[in-house]
C-alpha cells in the first residue's frame, strides 16, 4: 500500500505526541510517582509505536516498543523511577525525535542506530530483577509459563475467578499464514470465546488486532466456565484457525494474589489523593477531551479564507465609500449591517488562524534543563501566559529568537551556583517566561535575577570592535548603551561558548522581530537580572492605518506607529548637520520629507507654508513625516509585494483599496 | 534548452518586432490596469496592480529591452505570466495571436539582434515569412539580468 498519503499526517501527529512526551517525562522527573503522567507517557510511546509499526518504521517501533517494556513495569510498580531511568527515556524521546526529523527531511529514519539506547532499556529491564521483592518472583513463576505474561492486576483476577470454581486458561491462536482478513477472524474468535466467556487479556492489545497488528498468531487469557475441550472445539471450528493451544491456569500463589490486591489498592488510594491534589491532572485531561474535537486544517486553506475576508473586506470600504453618498436610508443600513458582520467574520477567521504560544513554550523546559545541567546551574523555569494567542505565521517565526533569549540568559544572565550564594541571592536561579495580550499587540518577555548586564563592559567591548568610538562612548546614556547589544557583530561573552557568545545571537533576535513588526526592548538592574521585551502585533494581516497623499500618490501608515499628528510652519524648520528638525513638545524632532524620500513627484507640501506632520515612533525615537494631506483612518489589509520586489526599501508591503487601486504600506522603521 | 517546452507560443508586438512566450508560462492577457507606482524599485518595473486582490508587479518590456517608451494605447496589454510561482505582469504593445511552432523551424540566436540583450531570448521561431523572438520568461523575471 502506498503510505505516502499518510506520511504528513504521520510526521504531524508523531511531533504532536512527541512534544507531550517531553511535558510528560519532566513532569515524571518532578513527579516521579505520578501515575497519571506515567499513563501518559505509556500512552504516547504506544501510540507512537502504533502509527511507526503502520508506517514500517522498524527503528522506532523497537525502539517505542522496549520504551513501553520498561513504562509497563515501571506501571507495575517492578521497577522504580530514578533519574538514570528519566534520562534514558529522554534519550529514547531525541532519538524519536531526530527519527521523525529525518524522516520529515530525507523519508527515511536517518542512520543513527537504536541499539545503544535500547541496550540502556534492557539494562534497566533486567537490572530490576535484583531489586525487586520476593511478591514479585512468585507471580513471574506464573507468568512465565509461556504463553504470555499476566500483570498483578490480571493476576488477582485470575486467582478470584479461580477461588470462585472458574477456569482459567491461557490461549494461544495462531491463523493460516495466508489469511487475508486477519482482523476478521480475530473477530470471530473473541465472538466465539465470549459467547462462553470472558477475555480479560489479549497480547497483543485488543486495539492492535483490529488494527491487523500482529503477525499470524495472538494470545488471549479466558474465564469461563465451559470445559477446555468446548472451547477448543468452538475455536478450531473458525475456518483459517490453523491451531489453537491451551494453557490451563489451575492458581495463582495466595501470598502474590494478596500482595497484588494491597497493591491495587495502592494505587486506587494514590490517584484519588492525586486527583484532590492536583489540579494540573484535572487540566490535563479536559485538554485531552477537547482535542477531539478538533478538525486539521491545511494552512493554505486558511490564508486562502483569509484571502476572500480581505477581499469582503475592500468590497466592504467600497461600499461604504458609495453608501455615504445616498440617502438612501436602507442602504446606509444594509452598509452597517455588512459592516458589522464582516468584522465579526474577520475576528473569528483570525481567531481560527490563532495558536496558543504554549506551542513555543513546551520545549524551553526541556532546553533550560538540559543547559542548565551543562553548565552546573541550577535554574527554575518559571512560564506564564502560555494559553495567549498568536497568528500561526507568528508562532512559526518566534521560536528561534527566544531561544537565543532564553539561551543568553542561562549563558550570561544567571550566575553560577557560587557566585550566586557569595552575592547573597539563593543558589537557584529563575527565569521567567511570561506572554500576555497588551491592547492590539501580544508581549513577550524572558527575564532572569541574574547579574544583569554590565554596561560599561558593554561599551568597552563595542569600542574594541570598532562599533563606535571612546567619545562616543563617554556620551552614551544607558539606553543607547543597551541599544549596542544588538549590534550586528557583538558578543559580551569572554569566551565562547556553545550555548551562546557566537556574536550572531541578538542582531538576528532584533531583525526577525522586527521582520514580524514587532520591537525588541531590554531593561537591566545592576545585581538583579535583566528583562528582554518582546512586543508583536496580534495579527499581521489586517491593521488600522492612517491614509495620506503624497503628490497624486496614496499611502499608508501603519497606526500603531504614530504617535500624533500636528502642522508646523515651514519656517521653523532648522537645519543640524544635514538633517531636518523642528521643535515639538519641547524636544528636538527629525523631519524626513516623505514626498522626497519616495520621490514623488508633484507635491504640494513643498510649496505651502503649513506643513502636515506626522509623528512616528520607532523605540524611544520619534521622527515627523511631511505628508502632502491626510485622508483618514482606514481598515487595511496587507498584502506582500511579492518575491520579485521583495529588497525594495521603505516599503512594507501594499494593500488594495476601496476603488481596487494599489495603495503601498509605508515601512517607518527603515526610514528612521 | 528547456525540454518540456511546448511548441505554443502567445504571439504580441513591441516596436515593429514580434515576440513569442511559451503558453504554458501565461496565465492570461489582460487590458491595461491602473499602476501604482513603486518607489526605489528598478526602472523598468512600472509598479504594481491588484489582479483579482494580489497585488503584482509590472514590467515595462520596452524599458527592459532598452527601446523608446511611448505612450500606453487602447491596444496596450499586460501578459500575466507564472514562472517559479512568481508571477509578474509584462507590459506589450499588442498581442496578435497564439501560434504553433515546431521545433525544427527554431533556430538559436544569431550574434546580434538589435538593441535587445541576449539572455532573455531562447530562440528565433520562423513561420512563413515571420520571424518570431522567443523569449524565455524565467530569464526577464530574474532581477538582475
Amino acid at each position: 500500500m502506498d503510505m505516502n498519503q499518510y506520511l504528513e499526517i504521520f510526521i504531524e501527529e508523531s511531533q504532536e505526541h512527541l512534544q507531550s512526551l517531553n511535558q510528560s517525562l519532566l513532569g515524571l522527573e518532578t513527579n516521579p510517582k505520578d501515575m497519571q503522567i506515567l499513563n501518559e507517557i505509556f500512552r504516547v510511546a504506544h501510540t507512537i509505536k502504533g502509527m511507526a509499526a503502520t508506517m514500517g518504521y522498524n527503528k522506532m517501533t523497537n525502539l517505542t516498543h522496549q520504551m513501553e517494556n520498561v513504562l509497563d513495569d515501571i506501571r507495575n510498580g517492578k521497577i522504580e523511577v530514578n533519574t538514570f531511568i528519566v534520562d534514558v527515556l529522554f534519550e529514547c524521546l531525541d532519538f524519536l525525535e531526530n527519527a521523525v526529523n529525518s524522516i520529515a527531511s530525507n523519508g527515511n529514519e536517518g542512520t543513527a542506530a537504536a541499539d545503544e539506547i535500547i541496550t540502556k532499556l534492557n539494562t534497566i529491564l533486567t537490572g530490576k530483577a535484583s531489586s525487586g521483592a520476593m511478591a514479585e518472583t512468585a507471580i513471574t513463576a506464573v507468568a512465565d509459563q509461556g504463553i504470555m505474561k499476566f500483570n498483578q492486576y490480571e493476576n488477582s483476577v485470575a486467582a478470584k475467578a479461580i477461588a470462585q470454581g472458574f477456569n482459567v486458561f491461557k490461549v494461544k491462536i495462531v491463523l493460516d499464514s495466508g489469511c487475508m482478513l486477519k482482523a476478521a477472524r480475530a473477530f470471530i474468535v473473541f465472538q466465539t470465546v465470549e459467547r462462553c466467556g470472558e477475555i480479560i487479556k489479549a497480547v497483543p492489545k485488543v486495539e492492535d488486532i483490529e488494527d491487523e497488528n500482529f503477525d499470524s498468531e495472538f494470545s488471549i487469557a479466558i474465564i469461563s466456565s465451559e470445559s477446555e475441550a468446548i472451547i477448543k472445539k468452538e475455536l478450531e471450528a473458525i475456518s483459517e484457525v490453523s491451531q489453537v493451544i491451551f494453557e490451563k491456569i489451575e492458581h495463582v500463589e495466595e501470598e502474590a494474589s494478596n500482595e497484588v490486591l494491597n497493591n491495587v489498592f495502592d494505587l486506587e488510594q494514590r490517584s484519588t489523593t492525586q486527583i484532590e491534589e492536583k489540579e494540573s491532572g484535572e487540566d490535563a485531561q479536559s485538554k485531552k477531551s477537547k482535542t477531539g474535537k478538533t478538525v486539521r486544517v491545511d494552512i493554505d486553506r486558511l490564508d486562502n479564507l483569509m484571502n476572500l475576508v480581505s477581499e469582503l473586506i475592500i468590497i466592504k470600504t467600497r461600499l461604504e465609500g458609495t453608501g455615504s453618498d445616498t440617502t438612501d436610508q436602507d442602504m446606509s443600513e444594509a452598509v452597517e449591517y455588512l459592516e458589522r458582520i464582516t468584522t465579526n467574520l474577520h475576528d473569528a477567521v483570525m481567531k481560527v488562524r490563532m495558536v496558543p504560544i504554549e506551542r513555543v513554550f513546551n520545549r524551553f523546559p526541556r532546553m533550560v534543563r538540559d543547559l542548565s545541567k551543562e553548565l552546573g546551574k541550577d535554574i527554575d523555569l518559571i512560564m506564564s501566559g502560555e494559553e495567549t494567542e498568536l497568528d500561526r505565521t507568528v508562532i512559526d517565526e518566534i521560536g528561534d529568537p527566544l531561544i537565543h533569549l532564553i539561551r543568553n540568559s542561562i549563558d550570561h544572565g544567571v550566575e553560577s551556583k557560587e557566585e550566586r550564594v557569595k552575592n547573597g541571592k539563593p543558589a537557584t536561579g529563575n527565569l521567567f517566561l511570561r506572554a500576555y495580550q497588551d491592547g492590539n499587540s501580544v508581549v513577550i518577555e524572558v527575564e532572569d535575577d541574574g547579574n544583569g548586564i554590565d554596561l560599561n563592559r558593554v561599551r568597552r567591548k563595542a569600542i574594541e570592535k570598532g562599533l563606535i568610538n571612546q567619545v562616543e562612548a563617554d556620551s552614551m546614556d544607558e539606553r543607547s548603551s543597551v541599544e549596542l547589544l544588538f549590534k550586528p557583530g557583538f558578543s559580551t561573552a569572554e569566551k565562547i561558548s556553545d550555548i551562546s557568545g557566537r556574536g550572531v545571537g541578538l542582531d538576528v533576535v532584533k531583525t526577525k522581530i522586527e521582520s514580524l513588526n514587532g520591537v525588541v526592548e531590554v531593561e537591566t538592574v545592576s545585581g538583579k537580572g535583566s528583562k528582554f521585551i518582546i512586543r508583536l502585533p496580534l495579527t499581521l494581516a489586517i491593521i488600522q492605518a492612517l491614509m495620506v497623499t503624497l503628490g497624486n500618490e496614496k499611502y499608508a501608515i501603519p497606526l500603531n506607529v504614530i504617535r500624533d499628528i500636528t502642522t508646523i510652519n515651514a519656517d521653523t524648520i532648522r537645519n543640524i548637520h544635514g538633517q531636518e528638525v523642528v521643535l515639538n513638545r519641547d524636544s528636538v524632532l527629525p523631519i524626513i520629507r516623505l514626498g522626497r524620500v519616495l520621490d514623488v513627484e508633484g507635491n504640494t507640501s513643498e510649496a505651502e507654508n503649513e506643513m502636515t506632520i506626522v509623528v512616528v515612533k520607532k523605540g524611544e525615537k520619534n521622527a515627523g513625516f511631511i505628508v502632502d494631506s491626510l485622508i483618514g483612518q482606514q481598515e487595511i489589509v496587507i498584502k506582500t509585494l511579492g518575491k520579485y520586489l521583495s529588497g525594495i526599501r521603505y516599503i512594507a508591503g501594499a494593500t488594495i483599496l476601496g476603488d481596487g487601486q494599489v495603495a503601498l504600506i509605508v515601512d517607518t522603521n527603515s526610514l528612521i | 534548452m528547456a525540454a518540456n517546452i511546448t511548441n505554443k507560443y502567445v504571439v504580441f508586438k513591441l516596436e515593429n518586432e514580434e515576440y513569442g512566450i511559451d503558453i504554458l508560462k501565461v496565465k492570461e492577457i489582460k487590458e491595461m490596469l491602473r499602476i501604482t507606482r513603486v518607489p526605489k524599485s528598478p526602472s523598468f518595473v512600472r509598479g504594481v496592480v491588484n489582479l483579482r486582490g494580489e497585488v503584482i508587479p509590472v514590467i515595462d518590456l520596452r524599458k527592459k529591452f532598452n527601446l523608446q517608451s511611448t505612450n500606453d494605447s487602447s491596444s496596450t496589454r499586460i501578459v500575466i505570466v507564472v514562472v517559479d510561482e512568481i508571477t509578474v505582469g509584462l507590459i506589450i504593445d499588442t498581442s496578435s495571436e497564439v501560434l504553433e511552432i515546431d521545433k525544427e523551424l527554431i533556430e538559436e540566436p544569431p550574434a546580434t539582434i538589435a538593441s535587445i540583450d541576449h539572455s532573455y531570448i531562447y530562440g528565433i521561431g520562423k513561420v512563413g515569412e515571420r520571424l518570431i523572438i522567443l523569449l524565455d520568461a524565467s530569464k526577464i523575471i530574474s532581477m538582475n539580468a
